[in-house]
């Protein structure tokens, strides 16, 4: 039995109040709330062992540098990678695929060749490829979205040819909720010898993942979705694509030899991760996934899954209310509009009720195009929220229309 | 609720469900768009002005309730109204809703605008209340790009 109030006591903001009223944090999609073991870890560093990493040789520098590759060593793990080399850090998911545009892709490139991503994807996994489409002539192909907010995998077929350079999707939607069956999508780039980049922004936090089973090419995801701090992430890739690539950015630390004629890049990952990284966001992101693997991933992902169905059933009783994404498999994000009432009104009075969601497009123009909508507001649930505030979700929404009349 | 009830009052409510002037002008001098990004609000803005008086103004699109009833108010009040005035009540609609003092006479001027005051509580939503009155200087200073309030 997942013990809720023990795990919401590890999470100082979660006792506190907005507006007078305790705070419902539902916003879990968008960043996540941190858990204590998180906070200390970042002090720890900070008060007992911080230097610069890979250069000192005095007795922090070395402490430092141990705790920011024993980070590494615990990435790994998580997702189980098959070893360390493979695990790069960079700011978060975002700039996890520009490296890959950048550094993978784009020299591989020719004029007429496909990129093919999907019609719910985050503008994130949008942007990067069309940027490097742009500059080598290169066309974006999209995997369309089913009304229930699957995708069309039908289509996959007819999408994937040799032309098609690389394929990047969504393993679970920022703003269906809806989980993607990834490794039928993988399964049949890998028949054509195309290499895939799963983004992993939401899924990371929800639900156990073995990138050697997956057998992906390219993973990346964030380190606050997972409760660890922002400005942190991990793009994990294969090892031979990793030793073919072009360096991303230049700086220190990403070299061997330095000379004005000639720089002799350092090995995999190091090449990759140019100036002074961000050693705290590694530690803390460490300390994060750590607290979720004691907590257990599949004891989360079965808490969470219980609460989704909860809510949409007590949603789904709110007259007027329509979820937007009603994939079978599904995450614990319910985006949803109300008749007559723009989802930045509905924001804006749960706000007043202590209730945090988002509302918007949710960096999903094209899926927020595809249902015609301009905007919903989601309520992206975690393993410390309850079903008590799934209630008070559901009656602030109530409020929200009465007052809206 | 107070400052909700102070946000959402009856008229903002009754123009959000029933905009007025909401159509598009055939016949029209000034035309502008407004997008507001973070929320997709649209709204399309026609004017036609005679001899520095705007004679006619409406607007269409799709907004929040305070967009919504803040262009729907805006085209109310400035029916008959001349351009160098309607720059004026831009700054001082613009003052109202980002909470800076305003005095009685400005206030008094804005007539029914005046419900808008309680936007200045909610940081979030006064690019809500001033994308039309944003478009609507696009509109007059002919600017072809849509209105942006990012």
């Amino acid at each position: 039995m997942f013990d809720v109030n023990k795990v919401r006591s590890d999470f100082p903001i979660l006792g506190t109040t907005v507006y007078g009223k305790p705070l419902v944090y539902a916003d879990n999609a968008a960043s996540t709330q941190k858990p204590q073991q998180v906070i200390d870890s970042i002090t720890e560093l900070y008060s007992n062992h911080y230097a610069n990493i890979h250069r000192g040789v005095h007795h922090l520098s070395q402490k430092s540098t141990a705790l920011y590759e024993a980070a590494r060593e615990t990435v790994k793990n998580f997702i189980n990678a098959r070893q360390v080399e493979e695990i790069v850090f960079v700011r978060g998911t975002t700039e996890g695929v520009n490296l890959v545009a950048s550094s993978y892709l784009e020299p591989r490139l020719e004029p007429g060749d496909e990129i093919l991503i999907s019609e719910m994807e985050h503008h994130s996994n949008i942007i990067p490829w069309q940027l490097t489409a742009e500059r080598t002539g290169a066309f974006l192909k999209i995997i369309p979205l089913l009304e229930n907010g699957d995708l069309d995998l039908s289509a996959l077929p007819d999408l994937i040819n040799s032309k098609v350079k690389l394929v990047a999707v969504t393993h679970m939607s920022n703003s269906l909720g809806t989980i993607n069956d990834v490794s039928r999508i993988i399964e049949q780039a890998h028949a054509f010898d195309i290499p895939v980049l799963i983004d992993g922004a939401q899924s990371i936090a929800h639900m156990p993942i073995d990138v050697q089973k997956l057998d992906c090419d390219f993973f990346v995801f964030s380190g606050h979705k997972i409760y660890g701090p922002t400005g942190i992430g991990a793009l994990y890739a294969k090892e031979n694509h990793l030793l073919n690539m072009e360096p991303y950015q230049g700086g220190g630390d990403m070299i061997l030899n330095v000379s004005f004629e000639k720089t002799e890049y350092n090995d995999i990952p190091y090449k990759f991760e140019a100036g002074t990284p961000n050693i705290e966001g590694t530690i803390g992101m460490a300390a994060a996934l750590k607290y979720v693997s004691e907590l257990g991933i599949e004891a989360i992902d079965e808490y969470e899954q219980e609460l989704l169905a909860y809510a949409a059933k007590q949603f789904s009783q709110i007259e007027g209310l329509k979820i937007i994404g009603t994939a079978p498999k599904k995450g614990s994000i319910i985006s949803f509009v109300l008749d007559g009432i723009h989802p930045h009104d509905v924001g804006t009075i749960m706000d007043m009720e202590g209730v945090a969601v988002r509302t918007g497009h949710h960096c999903t123009q094209p899926v927020m195009d595809c249902y015609n909508i301009p905007a919903t507001t989601r309520v992206s649930l975690s393993f410390y929220n309850t079903v008590d505030e799934v209630d008070q979700i559901a009656k602030a929404i109530t409020k929200v229309k009465e007052l809206m009349g | 609720m107070s400052e909700l009830r102070e946000l959402y009052q009856e008229v903002i409510l009754d123009h959000n469900k029933n905009p007025r002037n909401f159509k598009k002008l055939d016949l029209h001098s000034h035309h502008a768009n407004g997008h507001n990004p973070l929320c997709g609000d649209k709204l399309e803005l026609f004017l036609d002005v005679v001899e520095g008086i705007i004679t006619d103004i409406s607007f269409v699109g799709s907004g929040c309730a305070i967009s919504t009833s803040s262009a729907s108010l805006m085209t109310q009040f400035l029916k008959g109204k001349s351009i160098e005035e309607t720059r004026h009540y831009f700054d001082n609609f613009h003052d109202l809703v980002t909470g800076k003092e305003l005095d009685d006479e400005a206030l008094e001027g804005l007539g029914k605008l005046a419900v808008f005051a309680g936007v200045q509580e909610f940081p979030a939503r006064v690019k809500c209340a001033s994308l039309s009155w944003h478009t609507l200087i696009n509109a007059l200073d002919s600017v072809d790009e849509p209105a942006a309030t990012e």
